[in-house]
């Protein structure tokens, strides 16, 4: 393959990646990783740089666009960065303490049960199971969206903000291990335990995503994982795809993001497994 | 029906998108030019097949501290091009959180510019972290 040819694969590859990931609220690592180190046989080392890259790309690309259709949540998402900056710093702590096959297990199972909790409840409940706890009010947490697809004005206050918190270091611990922005973890953990509407814990997952990939990215630049030469092609197809899948969004039904996150989330906790069970 | 809930100003909207897509505009762009500026200077990279393996391999020589970004700009090189507008892409993020201890510190949210103060210094310590290794 000549570096022009490779340019281009890896650009068209980056642009089904920005897509998908902008509508399912992960940064694309979770594509671009593999389809570098399985397809191209790059270094899993720079695959992880050039993938921190997308995730930063993506993030910021359709966070412009939600931020200006109102369906990313400022509050929520500055609340939540409490604990995925600092989780992300912990994670890059312990990084060195512990074999990663055990990274892909822990990570793996997490996704799993992620993907599963989403799958029961498919159905949207009429109303919420926990009242609006009195520190989302004082947090001034709430909000409001216009659902293009429904018509109609949706409005929302969230629960369980310290569970959300909690979560969020979580995702930051895994974001800081793995060099992924890790929206997995974070759509779930404002969809399920704080009960926000999915096209809301979608888009805030996202405008959350940057800034936890900053906190890692400045390392990887640093010990020399970001090889300009893939991150290039890469940033440039992931800002594309991103761009058009945030058009995208607010048309599409709810039903429909949530059985592809269920389906995506099914099949990277399976790699993930095998992965780490395989070492 | 009447909503208690308070929607953000319009503006604070508007401020945060232009400034997430300015800064992924202009890092993008840079980052065009820089790979075009790669492939003018090297010919070869149109069909050569080793050339690939040298750009891909992880002990090539490209810049990956900000004293190497600024010695090869310098010398108009296409890599270090690339490397300062993917470290402009890093720091859109981080302008981000910046903007917002500004907005909040307008809409006088005492409490909003706390946490997002705590934020922008969990990543400052972040970055001096990772330098310090």
């Amino acid at each position: 393959m000549t570096p022009l040819l490779f340019v281009l694969v890896v650009a068209a590859i980056s642009f089904g990646a920005g897509f998908l990931g902008s509508l399912l609220g992960l940064g694309g690592g979770m594509i671009v990783v593999p389809a570098l180190t399985l397809l191209l046989h790059i270094d899993i080392r720079l695959a992880i740089g050039a993938s921190i890259i997308s995730v930063i790309a993506t993030s910021s690309g359709a966070a412009a666009a939600y931020v200006r259709d109102r369906l990313a949540n400022l509050r929520v998402a500055m609340f939540l960065e409490l604990g995925t900056t600092s989780g992300a710093i912990t994670g890059a702590w312990i990084a060195g303490l512990l074999h990663p096959r055990w990274l892909y297990i822990l990570f793996g199972s997490i996704l799993g049960y992620s993907a599963l909790a989403m799958f029961r409840r498919k159905r949207p409940k009429p109303h919420p199971t926990h009242a609006p706890s009195a520190l989302a009010h004082r947090l001034n947490l709430g909000g409001s969206y216009f659902d293009d697809a429904h018509g109609e004005e949706v409005v929302y206050e969230p629960a369980r903000p310290m569970l959300g918190l909690g979560l969020m270091y979580i995702a930051g611990i895994v974001s800081g291990l793995l060099g992924i922005g890790s929206g997995a973890l974070k759509v779930p953990a404002m969809d399920l335990a704080m009960e926000l509407p999915i096209k809301v814990s979608t888009a805030t997952s996202n405008f959350m995503i940057g800034v936890t990939a900053a906190a890692s990215a400045g390392l990887y630049f640093s010990r020399g994982q970001i090889d300009p030469f893939i991150a290039a092609p890469v940033a440039i197809g992931v800002v594309a795809g991103a761009f058009l899948g945030s058009k995208f969004l607010a048309r599409i039904s709810r039903r429909a993001v949530r059985t592809t996150f269920v389906i995506v989330l099914l099949l990277v906790s399976l790699q993930m497994l095998v992965r780490g069970v395989w070492w | 029906m009447v909503s208690e809930v308070r929607k953000e100003p319009h503006w604070v909207d508007m401020a945060i998108s232009r400034l997430l897509r300015g800064g992924v505009v202009i890092s993008i762009s840079v980052v065009i030019a820089g790979l075009i500026l790669t492939f003018v200077h090297h010919p070869a990279y149109f069909s050569s097949k080793p050339a690939l393996g040298e750009l891909t391999a992880v002990a090539e020589s490209f810049p990956h501290s900000l004293a190497d970004v600024w010695k090869g700009l310098r010398e108009m090189r296409g890599q270090a091009l690339v490397a300062f507008g993917l470290l402009l892409l890093i720091a859109t993020p981080v302008a981000r959180v910046g903007l917002s201890i500004i907005i909040f510190a307008i809409e006088r949210d005492r409490l909003y510019v706390g946490i997002t103060v705590t934020v922008l210094l969990l990543l400052f310590a972040s970055f001096v972290l990772g330098a310090a290794g």
